[in-house]
């Protein structure tokens, strides 16, 4: 049973969105399932070489947001994360810096400092992630204070459960009110698209997540199988482009979770640059939300650099 | 790093696909293939000198290089060949069991899967075709036919719902240059595992593929005569057609030779199968999955650089959608790689021939003056080799050329309707009848549409999709006859009872 | 009317014609009087009505035994300009009868059969005036309303024995049906004018064809004849088309119309035959000629009729979709 203090009552009046019936008009476009699957897959097969190939893997480390976001994280843990965003890999000055790290809010002052005088920024998972059942305003709170610690980025997860019953208007004014909440961070969505069952829904969240005012779309928080796919990602980002066609605003996309190997990090640039065009080859418009991916990315340079096949004993795992 | 520059509203109006992050050359190696300089013609099970002394040259569109020199059969090989063909029916094949033919064909698929890669090399390299087409789709699916046909040859008494199967006798064949080996194997395959042999003629573009068969044939001691290939042109194509001891004909090519063969044929009691030419309606519906429909476009007019047959040539949009479809193909189209066929990012490669080349200029000149709008993105084509840019035409008229002749090259012809029935009507306002596309996400709607399209294929949500399982083949002056699924062994087999 | 009356009529109950007296029903009376008979004007059959020639042309037959016409009678002799019409007709009427469910096409051929049975005598009384014994008359009808019961019956089955469900290698359901082509143009046998002509055409009409047939110039009237059947049967007008008149001069026609899909020919005549399939490749019709055919082939359940007629008035449509969510 939800509390009845005045603090965590949802407001009563109704949004703009469920007053105009907006989502009784809006449709969005219908996605087939294995005609998507089959264009990732078509563009999962480039074949990438040499220079393409280390220029592609440099571009993927300055768009990691590397990540920790377990319970047993600790200041010493996110401070080695930190360490390993700035500088990926200790003797090689040639390597960007990821773009991001990502932590929960107990840990953004200790990141804020760590990566002081650096370009990564800091980016807070908030609104009760990852399942974001929480009341409103505990979500809002949650935003606020993970802003006022430093955040400069708010990842967000919608309301699963909202979208699949149908109230799109209450999917819409959360985000939309976490977005006024999150003041001048940016705010990343998180359909959780391994939740939403069919493409269809995931391209409606990924529409209403864009209307209602999020800078970038990501698929997933990390906690739930499947993560980030190609597919997926194609998906939404034919909802950026459509947003695009429609506006001349450039949202940004993050797929995150299960994104693990070089090759596949590659594979979703491709998919990017010839879904998006040039202008999202950026940190600014994709990042990629990962662990494990960065030491797989850094044994791959290694290897075009060297000519050797290389040992993951060789790479700091944190 | 820049700092995001969040939601900041663009004025631009094509997306940017350029240079921010350049794919490598990643050319396909051809240390692995060896081609010998000089093919000679397969007949009897050995290679045998032409009685014509002529051979021709074999070239890579991509660079105009000679690949080999290949025999040209006159009629009195295309007799040897026919001789051949009737003893080993009458002495071997038609006597066998059918679990034997079945093991024989596939002893074929495996081969043909072993040397895989080699094949893809050499079918990029005698037609153009990208590398990633021939090695994911041509030659897979030429094994695959030959399995799928391998195992029909013991099980040929439930072919035809409790009526008898007996093979026609040799069968002549007559394949076309787009898809050599998946055309040869469709062919090959069908005729064999109803206990038929065959003289195959390649197209004289693009013969070493089918050669290289002959090698298969070899290895697996098919024997002798069981399968003959003659090489040549147009005269040897006639001579097979027309040559007394050959029981059935089947021929894929255009729709103009087709007819020539059909008229040769009457009175013959030949049998005739013919796979011919296409102008596909591809039907997009305002309700369709859109960013896939864009998809099935390019690649139902772009795959094998539009040398296809069943190619989706008339996009038929719904005038409510035709402007962001066409914004939508358009950004798709800047992002196709046109180029060297050998690299294996490479979406589109050579024309096969300078005769083609010619014949894609001229209709697209035919577009442009009957006044359609011509449209292509800017590629970088090598300066040597045969090159078309992928090209659409908005604003065409039904009764333009380029929306009624089939132009068998890159080209697309855009044009739109209002309403269900308008797209049936200009869909089937057409004397082909091979293939069509719709795309709706309403299924009722499809079926209705896929009842009404007179085409022997229709892809709903999809385009371009072919299996050893599916019957393919053309209504009206596409064709006749079917190949593939249980419904093309009728092609091969005499029915009874 | 008395047995001993009967002795003056045939044996069918028709009296001969013109100049025949008929005795009265009121035999009592012994009242002799002259009826004189009405024969029939003979019409071909296009778009449902019975038509002349357009041409006003006509040729004569004269019947081999006694019968209410056996003098001269006329028949319309068809030109290619009723040939042109009777394809329009069986153009507009195709895409209709094929909607039809498989059912109802059934329904309407097992209707054709009955009728066909309950003018059973009427059908050997025409094909002995036609020049066949009674024996050969009474087979041949007996074997015309079976095939008719035979396709009946075959409506709603040919789409399960020739459709499949094609298990390609990939997320796409994928099956083939068949489907009509659309109008035939029918060269029926010269003999068995009833036997042939629905042996050519019913497997037509079965599979959702329209036809337009040119019947036996040999005895045009049992032609005829099964096209009055057919009009009060519930075959819609211009589904199935006759045309009574001269292979030589109309069966050229067909290969001259472009909208004639495909033919089903059969003839004594190679030349023709050979002409026909010439012809064919402008428009890549489906063309199968049928040359000499014995007699004995029509009776024969194994070889005059089957799944092969249909498959013949069949194509095959594949058809792709995908499957997923």
């Amino acid at each position: 049973m939800q509390s009845k203090s005045p603090a965590v009552v949802e407001p009563v009046e109704p949004s703009p969105a469920r007053r105009i019936g907006l989502f009784s008009l809006f449709s969005s476009p219908t996605v087939d399932a294995v005609a998507l699957e089959e264009r990732a897959a078509n563009l999962a097969k480039r074949s990438l070489k040499k220079e393409a190939k280390v220029a592609g893997l440099k571009l993927a480390i300055s768009m990691m947001d590397l990540t920790t976001l377990e319970g047993k994280d600790t200041v010493g843990k996110v401070e080695q994360l930190c360490r390993k965003a700035r500088r990926p890999m200790e003797g090689d000055g040639t390597l960007p810096s990821c773009a991001a790290i990502c932590v929960y809010p107990n840990f953004v002052t200790t990141a804020k400092k760590a990566l002081e005088g650096s370009t990564v920024k800091v980016a807070s998972v908030a609104t009760a992630f990852p399942s974001g059942l929480s009341p409103l305003p505990i979500k809002l709170e949650d935003v606020r204070r993970a802003v006022e610690f430093g955040a400069d980025e708010i990842d967000m997860v919608i309301d699963r459960g909202a979208m699949l019953s149908g109230d799109y208007a209450k999917v819409f004014d959360e985000i939309a009110r976490t977005k006024e909440a999150c003041g001048p961070a940016h705010l990343k969505v998180i359909l959780e698209t391994g939740e939403l069952g069919t493409y269809d829904v995931v391209r409606r969240a990924s529409d209403i997540a864009i209307a209602a005012g999020g800078d970038f779309i990501k698929t997933s928080t990390g906690k739930v199988q499947p993560a980030a796919t190609l597919p997926v990602t194609l998906a939404m980002l034919e909802a950026i482009r459509d947003h695009w066609y429609a506006t001349g605003v450039r949202i940004g996309m993050k797929p995150a979770g299960g994104v693990r190997t070089a090759k596949q990090s590659l594979q979703y640039l491709v998919m990017v640059k010839e879904t998006l065009g040039d202008a999202w080859l950026t940190p600014d418009l994709f990042r990629f939300g990962a662990s494990a991916l960065l030491n797989d990315v850094l044994m791959q340079l290694e290897k075009e650099r060297t000519g050797f096949y290389q040992a993951s004993a060789d790479f700091s795992k944190e | 790093m820049s700092d995001i520059t969040r939601r900041e509203q663009t004025n631009e109006l094509a997306l940017q696909f350029g240079n921010a992050w350049n794919y490598a050359p990643s050319r396909e190696g051809t240390e692995q293939v060896s081609l010998k300089p000089r093919y000679e013609l397969f007949i009897d099970g050995a290679w045998t000198a032409p009685k014509s002394n002529r051979y021709f040259a074999t070239i890579n569109p991509a660079t105009e290089e000679t690949l080999a020199e290949v025999a040209e059969a006159n009629e009195e090989d295309v007799a040897r060949a026919v001789t051949g063909a009737r003893a080993a029916y009458d002495n071997v094949w038609r006597k066998l069991s059918g679990k034997e033919r079945a093991k024989y064909i596939y002893r074929i698929a495996r081969a043909l899967q072993e040397k895989a890669r080699e094949f893809a090399i050499v079918e990029t390299l005698d037609g153009g075709k990208p590398i990633k087409e021939s090695r994911d789709i041509d030659v897979p699916l030429a094994a695959a036919h030959f399995f799928y046909h391998a195992g029909w040859a013991d099980k040929l008494h439930y072919a035809f719902q409790g009526r008898e199967a007996r093979p026609l006798g040799v069968a002549g064949q007559i394949i076309p240059w787009n898809f050599p080996l998946l055309m040869a194997a469709w062919k090959i395959a069908p005729a064999l595992a109803c206990g038929n042999t065959v003289v195959l003629k390649p197209a004289e573009t693009t013969p070493l593929t089918a050669l290289m068969l002959a090698q298969i044939f070899q290895e697996i001691e098919l024997p002798p005569g069981v399968v003959n290939i003659v090489t040549g042109a147009g005269a040897t194509g006639a001579a097979l057609a027309a040559h007394p001891g050959i029981d059935k004909v089947a021929f894929t090519g255009s729709t103009a030779v087709g007819k020539r063969i059909q008229q040769a044929l009457a009175g013959s009691k030949k049998r005739l199968t013919l796979e011919l030419g296409g102008k596909a309606a591809n039907v997009v519906f305002a309700d369709a999955p859109i960013d896939q429909a864009v998809e099935g476009i390019v690649n139902g007019i772009f795959f094998n650089q539009g040398h296809v047959c069943c190619a989706g040539s008339r996009l038929l949009v719904e005038e409510s959608v035709h402007d962001i479809v066409v914004r939508k193909l358009q950004d798709r189209m800047r992002t196709l790689r046109v180029g060297d066929p050998l690299d294996k990012n490479t979406d589109v490669g050579a024309i096969n021939s300078k005769m083609q080349l010619g014949k894609i200029h001229e209709m697209v000149a035919a577009g442009e003056e009957e006044g359609a709008t011509r449209w292509s993105a800017t590629y970088d084509l090598p300066s040597k080799g045969f090159f078309f840019p992928p090209t659409i035409f908005t604003g065409a008229a039904q009764s333009c050329r380029i929306a009624r002749e089939e132009i068998f090259g890159p080209v697309l012809t855009v044009l739109t309707f209002r309403t269900p029935d308008e797209a049936i009507e200009k869909a089937n306002n057409t004397m082909y009848g091979l293939s069509a596309g719709v795309w709706t996400d309403k299924g009722s709607k499809s079926f209705y549409m896929a009842q009404r399209l007179e085409a022997g294929v229709v892809w709903a949500n999809t385009f371009n999709k072919f299996d050893a399982t599916s019957p393919f083949g053309g209504f009206k002056e596409s064709g006749l006859g079917r190949e593939g699924g249980r419904q093309g062994l009728a092609a091969y087999s005499e029915v009874v009872g | 009317m008395k047995k001993t009356q009967e002795k003056q009529v045939n044996p069918a109950g028709f009296v001969r014609g013109g100049a025949e007296i008929v005795k009265a029903e009121r035999a009592e009376e012994n009242v002799v009087t002259h009826r004189l008979s009405i024969p029939k004007a003979w019409k071909m059959y296009v778009g449902g009505a019975f038509v002349r020639s357009e041409s006003g042309r006509y040729f004569q037959v004269v019947g081999a035994t006694e019968s209410a016409d056996a003098t001269t009678t006329n028949i319309p002799l068809a030109s290619r300009k009723d040939f042109r019409d009777a394809m329009g007709v069986a153009q507009a009427a195709q895409p209709k009868w094929a909607a039809r469910t498989a059912y109802n096409r059934g329904q309407i051929l097992y209707r054709l059969a009955e009728i066909l049975e309950a003018r059973s005598e009427e059908f050997v009384r025409s094909l002995v005036r036609g020049g066949a014994t009674e024996a050969e008359a009474a087979l041949e009808v007996a074997a015309a309303i079976d095939r008719s019961v035979y396709y009946a019956g075959f409506a709603d089955k040919l789409g399960a024995l020739l459709a499949s469900s094609n298990p390609v290698a990939g997320p796409h359901f994928a099956f083939t049906v068949p489907e009509p082509i659309g109008v035939f143009a029918v060269l029926a046998p010269q003999k068995l004018p009833l036997l042939g002509l629905v042996t050519t055409i019913l497997p037509l009409v079965c599979a959702g064809n329209t036809v337009v047939a040119i019947g036996s110039d040999l005895d045009p009237r049992t032609v005829i004849t099964f096209c009055e059947a057919l009009a009060t049967s519930d075959f819609p007008g211009g589904v199935i088309n006759v045309l009574t008149g001269r292979a030589k001069e109309l069966a050229p026609w067909f290969v001259k119309h472009r909208e004639v899909r495909a033919i089903e020919a059969y003839s004594d005549d190679a030349a023709l035959l050979t002409e026909l399939e010439r012809g064919s490749a402008d428009a890549v019709r489906r063309t199968k000629t049928h040359h000499a055919v014995a007699r004995e082939w029509f009776f024969d359940d194994r070889r005059g009729q089957g799944l092969g007629f249909l498959e013949r008035a069949v194509e095959h449509k594949s058809i792709w979709h995908p499957v997923g969510l």
